[in-house]
């Protein structure tokens, strides 16, 4: 064998080795890319899966309560006419005009006052800053329970129990630190060098604000509305206790949801509202997921 | 004259160049009383005025007819007997006796709600950040479709923790999907141990994803060279999570972890909804929140006493978490929120 054929030979092998090697490479990457869709699959059925079976429920004839059939069977609106029915003392359809109401006049009032507190935190300097950031943030974590006592007492007596103003109060003081705190967070990453440009022109502080800042920070502050809207539309704990017939929220009037039978919970009825209730959210959620995401983590606080 | 200015606090460098902030702190002090007092004064009407109230109401005596004896009971200070009410489980009858409350009196409970309550606590939160750590690191991978399982995990966040509660009543009623799919007839909402899963599952359920996108945050401000570098010396996929990952995201996890139990602590939606509370002998899934809740209408006062102690407890633990486990909340979700942004 000569010299070069020798070489030729062992180039050879060194490719084909070349070859495997690299073969195995790709074969060890599909693997990990399978591994991960698996995984992917996995957690895209956990999370929908429940949420899957509640509208498959709400669709369900009412005979077919537990026909644990995956795939939609009997298939019905009746179960949403008995979600709006008020024959049986529910007010599904007024509970969802108070939950809207509720949240909007919670998530104003809190974009109005939290707005200003979260430009002074986020963009001034002042003695005492870290001090109250960290008195809104422990705000924001605040248990519901400590506030539900005294304010059950003062409502009883001063005869604001269920009345609009007993469930929009109480609400403010979880969405009005998680406004203060996200909308900081979001102020933080703005180009204010555009405020300093708009002072250099010939504008005070105020007209700064207003016409180059706002403008700039409004999906900032759309999106903390969205959280702070969220976050009152979940309240459950306070407006059990301080709601009436009249002005209870959806979550309350779901929880209470009766049936025609005293022992029976109505299932399907139930399903129904629920989707009724989650779809509006789901929608809101979907379309502004990144800066949902980007606004949950900022706040860091439950919805 | 403002509390903004006057509060102590280490005063921050001015920032470099200096041009506009230097020696204008004062001004800047004014304008952020102004723009800041107005969300301190409703925090201090709609959160500190109901908290000082709780805790003098906790200091008086209820009024009212002793539901033992029947005899009416007036008001007045009552010291710390509200407190020891719960703490040590005893109730004062109408001659001013001190004994042992009877049993199935709500002072009896609040050990066991205690327990329930922290038992609660540690299984969701650990189960949730053993799941969630797994999630975010799926999705902090690039795959096709990784925009729609994002969307599919905002899911869960998104809908109500009452309807969840109906959710899973369903899915766990006697005929339901799960004793169905497993071939079983457990009692889900009513038996003792079960009842307690039906808990755990259900706020596992919900609340994982949200944890998930927190650890992910963290896990965003990861740099892929970091990992790289990891390979190239040789270290396996778990050495490298235990030693480069991990390290890495624990000021996100801690913070994820402090705002999960403080959450934990408080709950009441779930089991309120779910179980009632109930389950085994009637209280299972009882806790401190749901044991207030119960009491209010048996008197404000010692509800009152109970709500001071559930909230100094959520308080001690946030305390030791950030005095001991060094999690700084203010630092790390700037970090992040850096990382998010981009």
């Amino acid at each position: 064998m000569t010299v070069a054929a020798d070489f030729r030979a062992k180039t050879q092998t060194q490719e084909k080795e070349k070859v495997v090697a690299r073969v195995a490479t790709a074969n060890r990457f599909n693997w990990g890319g399978f591994r991960t869709a698996i995984s992917a699959i996995v957690i895209a059925i956990w999370c929908l899966l429940p949420f899957y079976w509640m509208v498959v429920t709400a669709f369900r004839d009412v005979g077919f309560t537990f026909d644990n059939t995956l795939w939609p069977t009997h298939v019905t609106l009746d179960n949403f006419s008995t979600a709006f029915s008020t024959e049986l003392g529910n007010h599904l359809g007024q509970a969802l005009l108070n939950s809207l109401f509720i949240g909007f006049v919670v998530t104003i009032i809190a974009l109005l006052i939290g707005t200003t507190a979260a430009y002074a935190l986020a963009r001034l300097d002042f003695k005492g800053k870290a001090l109250i950031a960290g008195v809104i943030l422990a705000a924001s974590m605040f248990p519901g329970v400590a506030l539900i006592t005294p304010l059950f007492q003062l409502f009883t007596n001063i005869g604001w129990m269920g009345t609009y103003p007993a469930l929009i109060i109480p609400s403010i003081s979880f969405a009005l630190p998680l406004a203060v705190y996200t909308l900081t967070s979001f102020f933080r990453e703005m180009p204010w060098d555009l405020e300093e440009a708009a002072r250099i022109d010939g504008c005070t502080r105020v007209q700064a604000f207003r016409r180059v800042i706002l403008p700039l920070a409004a999906p900032a502050v759309f999106t903390t509305a969205i959280l702070a809207f969220i976050s009152s539309w979940n309240e459950y704990l306070i407006s059990s206790q301080l709601s009436s017939d009249a002005t209870q929220p959806v979550t309350v009037a779901i929880a209470n949801f009766a049936g025609s039978q005293p022992h029976q919970e109505p299932y399907t009825a139930v399903m129904a509202a629920g989707t009724i209730v989650t779809i509006p959210i789901i929608i809101l959620v979907l379309i502004f997921q990144r800066r949902i995401v980007a606004g949950l983590t900022a706040g860091g606080v439950k919805g | 004259m403002s509390a903004a200015t006057d509060l102590a606090a280490p005063p921050r460098p001015a920032p470099s160049g200096g041009k506009r902030r230097g020696g204008l702190n004062e001004k800047h002090g004014l304008w952020a009383f102004y723009l800041i007092v107005p969300t301190i004064v409703i925090l201090a009407i709609v959160i500190g005025y109901p908290v000082v109230s709780a805790v003098i109401m906790s200091f008086q005596k209820d009024s009212g007819l002793d539901p033992a004896t029947g005899l009416f009971v007036a008001g007045g200070f009552a010291g710390v007997s509200n407190y020891t009410h719960w703490l040590l489980q005893q109730c004062t009858a109408a001659d001013g006796t001190v004994a042992a409350c009877p049993p199935g009196n709500l002072g009896s409970q609040f050990w066991n709600a205690f327990g329930i309550t922290f038992f609660f606590t540690v299984t969701t939160v650990v189960l949730e950040t053993i799941i969630g750590t797994w999630m975010a690191i799926i999705m902090n991978r690039a795959f096709r479709g990784r925009g729609l399982i994002r969307a599919a995990i905002l899911i869960p966040w998104a809908i109500p923790t009452a309807v969840t509660a109906k959710l899973w009543f369903f899915i766990l009623s006697f005929g339901g999907i799960l004793n169905a799919a497993l071939g079983t007839s457990i009692l889900w909402t009513s038996d003792e141990w079960a009842s307690k899963f039906a808990i755990i599952i259900a706020d596992t359920w919900k609340t994982t994803p949200f944890m998930a996108l927190l650890i992910l945050a963290g896990l965003q401000l990861v740099p892929e060279e970091v990992h790289e570098a990891g390979k190239m010396d040789g270290a396996s996929t778990i050495q490298r999570f235990f030693f480069i990952t991990v390290p890495l995201i624990k000021p996100a996890l801690m913070v994820a972890i402090l705002f999960r139990v403080l959450d934990a602590l408080r709950m009441y939606d779930l089991p309120a909804i779910l179980t009632g509370g109930g389950g085994g002998e009637g209280n299972a899934t009882t806790t401190l929140s749901i044991l207030v809740v119960d009491q209010i209408r048996q008197g404000f006062n010692s509800a009152s006493a109970l709500s001071t102690i559930t909230f100094i407890i959520i308080f001690l633990v946030a305390f030791l978490f950030v005095r001991f486990l060094g999690t700084n909340v203010v630092e790390t979700q700037q970090a992040q929120q850096k990382g998010v942004l981009k």
